[in-house]
């Protein structure tokens, strides 16, 4: 059934809308005096000022890798964050470890890891796929390059971001 | 004086006083011109300021000297006030595209006739009282001609073509619609506009806009009868109180709102800005009769909106705002039961500092109207299709006519 609508009935000087116009500019104008007088605090200036100490704990920034408190790569190049990625911004190259180390065990690291920061869509599907903990999502947001090749983070970069993480499961320690 | 100065000035002096007649509207034209641009670079400034200030943002304040690029630790910026500037270097710089769909002749018309038309009229507006240079007293207005309103009524038309030519040889749906609603629109309120002036001239009796200036000058503004109001207390005469109330000009004074508001009203639809932006409404049409253009083009279309608008303020300043004219408060005072008050309007009779006052006031008031402008543009939304066409034909146009009738009455019955 089709509901009628009741116009509400205005008055002459609500037609005429002078008075809306003026309670309209008094408002306006208001909000201009109160930013002329600087009362207003809402813009921030933003690359001098940021909001960066305010940003949540589950905040997804750009990914990179870390290393442990041994100084330790944590990526064993298992691929997964590659074979997991949805718009494919990941690549590794993997390599062997050989026998020298000491964690031998462990087989294999990435020679190289790069993320192309133009494709990735910061889900944040990497660090959750990492049985190693090795990658993550930083904080950081301002990701900017001239070039498209500026844009790829290769491992180097990646480590610098990402730096050491502590308080992480050392699961290649020799058993006690 | 050195030597080469004193020939510079004798050649100066020579030029404007045997070739007066060309020097001096020519240097009236450039001033005016000059003044205009610079009015129409910073109103953009202003504009966008403006609407950053209401919305609580704080606007354009980067653009300044880039010195981190030469090694210091800080940008130098001028609080945005060199925005303009780089504005006007972007527009020229950016490729200025033809579509291949258009009508060549009339696009390349269209933003020319956008802008000329602003430009020509502000030429009959009185912008000050007058100027003495070597000996000779210059009034300040590039055309004194009689039938100022009747020209300013021809070009102000003319405008609408800019538009309108644009709309239609960009050969795209949105420019076109953007066209023919200014058109439709145009026609609407140039009637009210023309008929709200009606009562004015009625009142003054010419066509001359220096005219009009010299009515308020003697009988106070229009849209302010106060403001030559006399007062005081004199030892002699029967009613010694307000020698400056005028019952004519304070039962005119009515219809000269009910003229200034429509008037006002139909300078806002004339020169297409909010609440009537209609032609170039953002939302619905892209940005209308100028979405096919740009670079130097698109500036043009600004410029021309924008001086339109500087145009229309000149007007309601002149005609119902006093001009160039601000009353000074002054008090003769003889003795305790010999005192007047008096609101005087002093002009470039009373020496040159008083003559550029006049002109500081005048473009003082355009400013001041232009920042009114501004505020409505930010506060109020869009009228839609059918209200804007009803206000026009149905309320403005029968307001305006019964006016007319209003001010005859008082006219003939109340003596002056």
């Amino acid at each position: 059934m089709a509901i009628t609508v009741q116009r509400p009935k205005l008055s002459l000087a609500e037609r005429s809308y002078l008075p809306a116009i003026f309670t309209g500019l008094s408002i306006t104008l208001g909000h201009m005096w109160r930013m002329l007088r600087g009362k207003t605090h809402i813009t921030m200036q933003y690359p001098e000022q940021t909001w960066d100490s305010h940003l949540p704990e589950h905040y997804r920034g750009v990914p990179a890798l870390v290393k442990d408190e041994y100084g330790r790569e944590r990526c064993v190049s298992c691929q997964l964050c590659e074979f997991i990625c949805p718009p494919r911004a990941i690549t590794i190259t993997p390599g062997e470890l050989g026998d020298g180390t000491r964690f031998a065990k462990v087989e294999k690291f990435p020679e190289e890891f790069k993320i192309d920061m133009i494709r990735c869509i910061y889900c944040g599907l990497c660090e959750e796929v990492c049985p190693e903990q090795a990658i993550y999502l930083m904080k950081e947001y301002a990701v900017t390059g001239t070039t498209r090749a500026e844009m790829v983070h290769d491992k180097k970069k990646l480590y610098e971001i990402g730096g050491l993480k502590t308080g992480l499961v050392n699961k290649w320690d020799t058993k006690k | 004086m050195s030597a080469p100065i004193h020939w510079f000035w004798s050649i100066v002096v020579d030029l404007y006083t045997t070739w007066g007649f060309i020097m001096v509207p020519l240097s009236k034209t450039v001033l005016l011109v000059v003044v205009v641009l610079i009015i129409v670079a910073y109103s953009s400034l202003a504009e966008r300021k403006v609407s950053a200030f209401i919305q609580d943002r704080i606007g354009p304040n980067r653009v300044g000297l880039p010195l981190t690029l030469f090694g210091f630790k800080k940008d130098f910026s001028f609080g945005g006030l060199t925005q303009p500037m780089v504005d006007g270097v972007k527009f020229l710089l950016k490729e200025d595209l033809t579509p291949a769909h258009v009508n060549k002749f009339y696009y390349w018309l269209a933003p020319a006739l956008a802008v000329a038309p602003a430009l020509l009229s502000i030429a009959v507006v009185p912008f000050g009282s007058t100027l003495t240079l070597f000996g000779t007293s210059y009034k300040m207005v590039v055309a004194d001609v009689n039938i100022g309103f009747l020209y300013v009524f021809a070009i102000t038309s003319i405008s609408v073509y800019g538009i309108v030519i644009a709309g239609w040889s960009s050969n795209s749906k949105y420019p076109f619609f953007g066209g023919v609603r200014s058109s439709a629109q145009m026609i609407s309120y140039e009637l009210s506009m023309g008929l709200s002036l009606v009562p004015v001239l009625l009142i003054i009796g010419n066509l001359n806009l220096s005219g009009i200036i010299d009515y308020q000058a003697r009988n106070g503004w229009m849209a302010l009868p106060f403001s030559n109001l006399a007062f005081g207390m004199h030892e002699s005469g029967p009613w010694p109180w307000i020698s400056g109330f005028r019952p004519r000009e304070m039962m005119l004074w009515l219809p000269m709102l009910i003229s200034f508001v429509i008037f006002t009203v139909s300078i806002f639809a004339e020169t297409n800005r909010a609440p009537f932006d209609l032609p170039e409404s953002e939302q619905e049409l892209v940005a209308g009769y100028h979405t096919e253009y740009s670079s130097m083009k698109f500036a043009l279309f600004f410029l021309g909106e924008y001086a339109a608008m500087i145009t229309g303020c000149a007007l309601i300043a002149t005609l119902f705002l006093g001009g160039w004219q601000v009353p000074v408060p002054t008090i003769e005072f003889h003795s305790l039961r010999d005192w007047t008050f008096a609101l005087v309007t002093k002009t470039g009779a009373d020496g040159n500092i008083w003559g550029l006052f006049n002109i500081v006031c005048f473009f003082g008031k355009v400013i001041a109207l232009i920042l009114f402008f501004m505020f409505v543009r930010w506060t109020v939304p869009r009228f839609r299709y059918d209200q804007l066409m009803k206000l026009g034909w149905v309320v403005f146009f029968e307001l305006a006519l019964a006016n007319i009738v209003l001010t005859a009455i008082i006219l003939a019955f109340v003596p002056a």
